[in-house]
């Protein structure tokens, strides 16, 4: 097998140059072209589903169910969105004009940014390297996409499939890690989309700085979930389990991190919660073949950590086995750890999950106002007043109410997170607009000239100008034939 | 220094406290800062244009019409519009979420700063300053250094109008601004240069803090003059007053330099030479209606612009400087050489170099190794020109057949891009500017699909398949037991 070739910042230098030129020369703004590559997308979706299931299986132990659904489904329904939407989200935008700019007549004219660079996870190497890269591809621009290296063999399956069908002289993959993100950092990208940590985001928009690229990025953060003695507590649990560990094992942006209920409510949601399960995961979960594993031995290590923490150790009530050769943990429930273990202080990422009690449920807004923003805040409850409340009063990326993480799926809503959990937001036209400039364009008449706008100026000039701010129309009529 | 570290701190410690009290989330509180800084303007009008005299020598109704009448336009729209911007929007969800509701809310960041300009300090400041207070955050303005007495107005007067503990005013410098970058705020809006801008983005990549960055750019006038002779007198109206009557040249979207046929160029130098004597008078300097240069540094970088002797020998009216009086002759260049310093850096000045071209077509090729400006103009009626020029060319905005006044229209964004800007503000867009746009998603606890939750098993995969490619008859029939 070949050495892989080093990609170094010369490399990163020519592929930007390349792009450039293929941007410059037009290539990526057709309508045509840019349907061809979405169909492409699409065929790649529809003919090698087995390949990436086993690649995910491969990198995470993800279940067929897992990467079929939250995956290859969700893929193919964005692109199928973006094919029929397309001419629509191309179209421009007319602007009303006002009277102080008229005769002239406004519009919003979208526009590929030009080379941009999508970086990807390791968690839905999928879904998170391929969705960007439809709102680029969308929106006109020539992409660079950098896969995860902490999934492999997705890694390679995405460049293998990228080079196969895509056109090459405006999409390309690069492989790797550290080394070359850097290298391709280095660069002037016109727009930069990172999936990942809040430390890594950082090093990212630090990055862009330097080139006024804009980015966006979607970080991580911890979510909570508010749960309500007055709910449906058996849907409750289930939604939660298959929100935790039936979505990559709690290793996702959008995870349930920890639970806050009542002192009271406590020992029915546990109680609920060990029953449910044990239906879904069966009386030896760390055999069933319904759930990710760790991604790696770091990972492993991380999450050990966070259990094995002095005051944490003692607080687990369900679960807490592990086993490091087969990279497993099972699903963990863990009651009343102390605020600042490492537990409540970092995104958990795994299948382990603190339940906090509170004397009463009012608490849990303090609770949450008192860390970073997450990306999503869910709220368990029948209360029409409590949902209103924390709708309005909870800072997060998105609010989702009796449910977890579904709002992933809605291209209908905006997807993205604030403060620590990111900045801007994709899918659906979300994505065409955030790999787009949108250009104001004014046509304005040579005719219909005032004075008011030239020196030299005057008294009466002023006047003018006041009345036309204050669109008092006797006085406008008066200017626009001059009068006065 | 140790003094202004503490203001700041204590500045940042209150505003975060007035935000989280959620005083400023009310719509009655934001109207009536806004309606306050609408009085406070109109109650001030001699004060500020006094203030603006003595900074930039600014002519009362100029600065009517570029400040005061434009904030108090601003602050009426939105006092008039907030109701319909704070309304959610609700967004329509598949048939397969039935009865879930999905909607987005706009909700402030918090406490963000505003960095302001000192060409309109005035505007630059109140425009932000209203847009983030309609958005309901808590807001630092930092006026300019560069113009002093109108930062000193605004350090003054907002106190007396505004609720301080929610909207306050530093003044200074490098030094304040250095400092107050080191803290962590939830959105910063910046005015003025890429180099600066950089520096604002690498400091709020530390904090994650999303930015809007109002840069600049060499803005290019194309006078295509075969289609536009018989208006020939308005354009070159509106291309003098675009460059001398607005602050001078020094605004972000003043006319550059210009394009046009190598055979019209005299006569457009005939028609300038008597149009700025027409505004000016015979001696600029002692017009009173034309602006100052901002200091004695920048007129020596104008002078140093036109040292060159290339440029000096391009000189065909005005050149002369007068760095007591910071003024520079309204001056006018003849094709400079295209890699002088002059034609690659933004003048900001009252400089105005004429680039021929032997056919207009080719001056979008020169736009093109350009970084993007904030505005590009065009004087034409070829509708074939127009098109390339949308297409082919990229900048904040475009406006044809005039200049300038496409901030005016509020319907229009008004933003960069690239080396230009990131993000955009005016009307809506302000509003926009300062939230954060919140998903939430109610979902219903009484439909609950068996098929959402482990163990999986064939059934399950096909009944999600189905329903994610929302083919519902197949999903009935899967149900009925007629579909395998």
């Amino acid at each position: 097998m070949a050495a892989k070739k080093m990609f170094g910042a010369a490399n990163a230098s020519i592929l930007v140059t390349d792009l450039r030129r293929s941007f410059d020369d037009g290539v990526t703004r057709g309508y045509e072209w840019r349907v061809t590559q979405l169909k492409k997308l699409l065929i790649i979706c529809d003919n090698h589903e087995p390949e990436i299931v086993a690649a995910l299986r491969d990198d995470l132990g993800k279940p067929e169910l897992e990467s079929s659904v939250y995956e290859v489904s969700l893929l193919r329904n964005s692109i199928k969105l973006a094919l029929k939407q397309l001419k629509n989200w191309m179209a421009p935008e007319k602007a009303k004009t006002s009277l102080t700019t008229f005769p002239a007549s406004a519009e919003i004219v979208s526009e590929p940014l030009g080379v941009v660079l999508v970086i990807s996870a390791w968690n839905y190497p999928f879904l998170l390297s391929i969705d960007p890269v439809i709102g680029a591809i969308s929106a006109g621009n020539a992409v660079v996409l950098k896969p995860s290296e902490l999934a492999p063999a997705s890694s390679a399956l995405l460049a293998k499939l990228m080079e196969q069908y895509l056109d090459s002289s405006a999409v390309r993959v690069v492989e790797g890690a550290v080394t070359e993100t850097t290298a391709l950092l280095e660069q002037k990208w016109d727009k930069i989309f990172y999936t990942g940590s809040s430390k890594i985001g950082r090093v990212i928009m630090a990055a862009a700085a330097k080139h006024l690229t804009p980015v966006v990025l979607e970080l991580g953060g911890k979510s909570p979930v508010v749960v309500d003695s007055d709910t449906d507590l058996k849907v409750t649990v289930r939604r939660i389990i298959a929100g935790k560990w039936g979505c990559n094992n709690g290793q996702a942006c959008v995870s349930p991190d920890y639970i806050l209920t009542t002192k009271e409510y406590a020992p029915k949601v546990i109680d609920a919660m060990k029953k449910e399960l044990e239906t879904f995961y069966g009386k030896n979960p760390m055999e069933s073949k319904d759930m990710s594993r760790i991604v790696n031995s770091t990972h492993f290590d991380r999450l050990s950590k966070l259990l094995d923490e002095k005051e944490v150790s003692d607080k687990i009530v369900y679960g807490g086995e592990k086993d490091r050769e087969n990279l497993k943990i099972a699903p963990t429930i863990l009651l009343d750890v102390p605020l600042d273990s490492l537990i409540m202080s970092e995104e958990i990422f795994g299948p382990l999950l603190p339940i906090l009690t509170l004397n009463n449920l009012e608490e849990s807004f303090d609770v949450i106002r008192s860390r970073p923003k997450p990306l999503a805040a869910y709220l368990f409850t029948h209360n029409k007043k409590l949902k209103e409340r924390f709708a309005t009063t909870v800072s997060a990326g998105g609010i989702v109410v009796n449910d977890i993480a579904v709002h992933l799926a809605l291209h209908t809503l905006p997807f993205g997170g604030v403060g620590e959990s990111g900045m801007g937001a994709y899918h659906g036209k979300f994505s065409f607009d955030a790999f787009s400039h949108k250009k104001a364009v004014l046509y304005r008449s040579l005719f219909g000239d005032s004075a008011v706008r030239y020196p030299p100026y005057s008294r009466g000039k002023l006047r003018l100008l006041k009345a036309l701010v204050d669109s008092n129309i006797f006085d406008i009529f008066k200017v626009l034939l001059g009068l006065s | 220094m140790e003094a202004m570290k503490e203001t700041v701190e204590e500045s940042l410690r209150e505003m975060r406290e007035t935000f989280a009290s959620g005083r400023t989330r009310s719509l009655k509180w934001r109207k009536a800062q806004i309606g306050a800084i609408y009085e406070m303007v109109k109650d001030n009008e001699d004060k500020i244009c006094n203030a603006l005299f003595q900074d930039l020598g600014k002519h009362s109704t100029e600065a009517f019409r570029d400040e005061l009448g434009v904030v108090l336009r601003t602050a009426t729209v939105a006092i008039n519009c907030l109701d319909k911007w704070a309304v959610p929007k609700h967004s329509k969800l598949p048939l397969l979420f039935y009865p879930a509701k999905g909607k987005v809310i706009s909700e402030p960041y918090g406490t963000v700063l505003v960095l302001s300009s000192w060409n309109f300090p005035i505007s630059l400041s109140l425009d932000p300053l209203i847009g983030a207070i309609a958005a309901g955050n808590t807001v630092l303005l930092k006026s300019s250094e560069l113009s002093p007495n109108a930062s000193a107005f605004l350090a003054k007067t907002i106190p007396a109008y505004l609720d301080t503990k929610a909207i306050k005013v530093i003044e200074g410098g490098p030094d304040v601004a250095t400092i107050l970058l080191q803290h962590q705020w939830d959105k910063i809006f910046f005015t003025g240069s890429p180099k600066i801008g950089r520096i604002i983005m690498a400091a709020a990549a530390q904090h994650l803090t999303p930015v809007t960055l109002e840069l600049g750019g060499k803005c290019p006038t194309i006078v295509d003059h075969l289609t536009i002779s018989k208006n020939i007198k308005s354009v070159v109206k509106r291309i003098a007053g675009g460059k001398w009557g607005s602050c001078n040249g020094q605004a972000c979207i003043s006319v550059d330099y210009v394009l046009i046929e190598k055979s019209f160029a005299p006569t457009l130098i005939d028609m300038l030479k008597p149009t700025i004597k027409s505004f000016f008078g015979e001696i600029p300097k002692e017009s009173g209606c034309l602006s100052r240069i901002a200091n004695k540094q920048h007129v020596r970088r104008l002078s140093r612009l036109l040292s060159d002797p290339r440029v000096q020998a391009s000189i065909v009216y005005g050149g002369s400087i007068d760095e007591d009086k910071l003024y520079v002759e309204p001056t006018i260049l003849l094709d400079p050489p295209l890699d002088s310093e002059i034609m690659n850096e933004e003048i900001f000045g009252p400089i105005l170099p004429i680039i021929t071209v032997r056919d207009i077509q080719e001056s979008i090729g020169i736009i093109n190794t350009k970084p993007k400006p904030l505005a590009i103009y065009a004087f034409t009626n070829d509708e074939n020109l127009k098109t390339r020029i949308l297409s082919e060319t990229s900048s904040g905005s475009v406006t044809f057949n005039d200049v300038m006044i496409q901030y005016m229209c509020d319907a229009l964004p008004f933003g960069g891009v690239g080396e230009s800007g990131i993000g955009r503000y005016h009307g809506k867009y302000s509003f926009d500017c300062f939230s954060h746009e919140k998903a939430i998603m109610e979902g219903s606890l009484g439909m609950d699909l068996e098929a959402r939750y482990p163990p999986w098993n064939n059934f399950k995969l096909t009944f999600i398949r189905l329903a994610f490619r929302e083919a519902y008859f197949k999903l009935i029939l899967l149900m009925l037991g007629l579909k395998r």
